[in-house]
């Protein structure tokens, strides 16, 4: 018990890494779907929304871990939430004090990451029976996992709906219809169905890559 | 004949397992059964032997859509001229059409005879000939200006995410033409409703003769809802309309098959002696939206709802959805009462759209998908049903 783990072992790294692979909150598990199909229209929100998740991912791990020998087992999940709800709080109230334009993007999707299912997992699956630190990590890297995908799928989404990237014209004008050029913008790529088709693909791709995760 | 069976009989080794071009192989069987029948025959089990594969059936289909096709090609150029303020001779509206149309049918094949060849070489599949219906839909229910690459586009779409994610032809829960259309109507809604598109030019701006209007019969007749209709009557809105025997006959603008009522009538004749479109679709279908126009007459709360029930057949785009592409094989019911009830379904249900939700003037290509959707539950029902019935026959007290 005494013995001290570096910060940098195997374990700890292994910890954050394998929620990029075959832990991935939103491939594999299929958790987080309900926010990675709304916020990722743009770019913008979708990277703001992600280092949102992975901060109360990690400090939800973190003080759950610390208080999980005292919490008795019968109301763990109003504690939890009550631990939760603090830091989305938090989160939200800094976004609308000096990002006021993304928070309004974002409307409840902040305040719904209370419900984000990947935090209450981490937190049942892993913090309430492991050490502070490797909690703060595992949270920590599947909060990173979870914005990988929604960055992934908001980069094309933002791409081929609009055009441009964080707001910047990736396209240029002139290729438009409206401007004598022969391009245009995808409508269809704007709505839910296609950002599920896209995690679709994601899940796809990462199981052609990673053969383990494929159904026997 | 016999000089390109001994060359294939030279080349084929090469194909075989551990052959120069194995990767190939089911390429090469492709070609060779589209050449000459295949020789290899079932080996176990027992089947019912019979002529017809999948090979014929879908020509079959692809002969039943040439009289749409080549009269959307005649339609195509009539409607290009009246808009410039000329009249063409049979030959020039019909060349014209050609010009116009073949491109989209050369890309819609290219596109998805690629990509269905590229995936049956990855996973070692036959090839499917499913494609060949698909691909001269495709371009049937596109209107005529779309642009090449979205055609590119959605064909891949519907090819890939239709289709080979579910495993290919027969496995597929929609239909893969009408999914094509559907990613063109929602991914580029400008290029495909409205007043301009149906006809050739008109979105690139070339002059328009003074009160000519490109409306289809379905746009026309969605004015007839709404604030706008509050003090038309019946009769106004169907003076508006073109006349019951150009609207049969195809003289009105639309997608590129769907206009001509008498073309569709011949490829349903053909389907239909040949035993491959299933008339019990196409007739549940038509008394749908008879029986639901007959509602909307009853209602009559507006012009639209006062139109005789058999203007919905010559409408829009459901006799060629009617007859084409709800009897898909793959995709609609398969017992025959889940056919009756599949049918008449999608006939209620278009004229509902059409009439009471003025924003999508034609509801075909999303009822069918709709309907397709259901079409397992349907079946799963009727099957259900059927072994309570028998079950009860054998045990009368329970």
């Amino acid at each position: 018990m005494s013995q001290k783990e570096p910060l940098f072992s195997a374990k700890n790294i292994k910890l954050f890494t394998d929620p990029f692979n075959s832990g991935n909150p939103i491939t594999v598990l299929v958790l987080g779907i309900c926010s990675a199909l709304a916020v990722t229209v743009k770019l913008q929100p979708a990277i703001v929304m992600s280092l949102s998740v992975i901060i109360v991912t990690g400090l939800a791990s973190f003080i759950v871990s610390l208080l999980r020998n005292t919490i008795p087992n019968r109301i763990r999940i109003i504690v939890q939430l009550v631990v939760v709800a603090t830091l989305v709080i938090l989160v939200d109230q800094i976004l609308k004090a000096f990002a006021y334009e993304v928070s309004k993007q974002l409307s409840v999707f902040v305040g719904l990451i209370i419900t984000n299912c990947i935090i209450m997992g981490r937190i049942e699956a892993f913090a309430l029976g492991n050490k502070p630190l490797p909690s703060l990590i595992d949270g920590l890297g599947n909060g990173a996992a979870y914005g990988m995908i929604l960055v992934t799928v908001a980069f094309v989404r933002e791409l081929f709906g609009a055009g441009t990237l964080l707001g910047y014209r990736i396209v240029p004008d002139a290729w438009y219809l409206k401007n004598g050029g022969f391009y245009e913008n995808n409508g269809l790529i704007i709505l839910p169905p296609m950002a599920l088709i896209l995690l679709g693909i994601i899940i796809w791709i990462h199981r052609i890559i990673n053969k383990s995760l494929r159904d026997k | 004949m016999k000089f390109l069976r001994k060359f294939l009989d030279k080349i084929k080794p090469s194909f075989d397992e551990g052959g120069k071009y194995a990767k190939l192989h089911s390429t090469f069987e492709g070609f060779e059964s589209f050449l000459f029948v295949p020789k290899t025959v079932t080996s176990q089990g027992s089947h019912v032997r019979d002529c017809i594969d999948l090979k014929r059936t879908m020509s079959v289909v692809v002969l039943a859509l040439v009289p749409c096709l080549l009269f959307g090609m005649w339609n195509t150029g009539y409607w290009h001229y009246r808009s410039i303020g000329g009249a063409g001779d049979l030959l020039t509206n019909f060349w014209f059409g050609f010009c116009k149309i073949f491109p989209i049918i050369a890309v819609s094949y290219i596109v998805g005879l690629g990509i269905e060849f590229t995936v049956a070489q990855i996973r070692k599949h036959e090839i499917n000939e499913g494609f060949l219906v698909s691909g001269m839909l495709i371009p049937l229910i596109m209107p005529v200006d779309v642009p090449l690459w979205m055609v590119a586009l959605a064909t891949a779409f519907a090819v890939i995410i239709g289709k080979e994610v579910f495993g290919g032809t027969g496995m597929n829960i929609w239909n893969p033409a009408l999914l094509a259309r559907a990613f063109v109507f929602f991914s580029y809604p400008t290029q495909i409703s409205g007043d301009k598109v149906w006809i050739a030019g008109l979105t690139g701006g070339q002059g328009v003769v003074d009160s000519f209007s490109g409306a289809t019969p379905l746009s026309i007749a969605a004015g007839g809802t709404g604030e706008a209709a509050a003090n038309m009557s019946g009769e106004t809105l169907r003076s508006q309309l073109p006349d019951v025997f150009d609207m049969f006959m195809g003289f009105v603008p639309g997608s590129i098959g769907e206009t001509s009522k008498l073309a569709i009538l011949a490829g349903a004749a053909i389907l239909i002696l040949t035993g491959i479109g299933s008339w019990r679709i196409m007739l549940a279908s038509t008394l749908g939206c008879l029986l639901m126009g007959w509602i909307c007459n009853l209602l009559a709360a507006n012009p639209y709802m006062e139109l005789p029930p058999y203007y919905h057949l010559l409408m829009g785009g459901f006799a060629f959805g009617a007859i084409f592409m709800a009897t898909d094989p793959v995709s609609a019911s398969q017992t025959n009462t889940g056919k009756w009830i599949y049918g008449i379904l999608f006939g209620i249900l278009v004229v509902i759209i059409r009439v009471f939700n003025p924003a999508y003037p034609e509801g075909v290509m999303l009822i069918i998908l709709l309907m397709n959707t259901f079409a397992p539950l349907i079946d799963h029902y009727v099957v259900s049903a059927n072994v309570k019935r028998r079950l009860k026959r054998i045990k009368p007290n329970v």
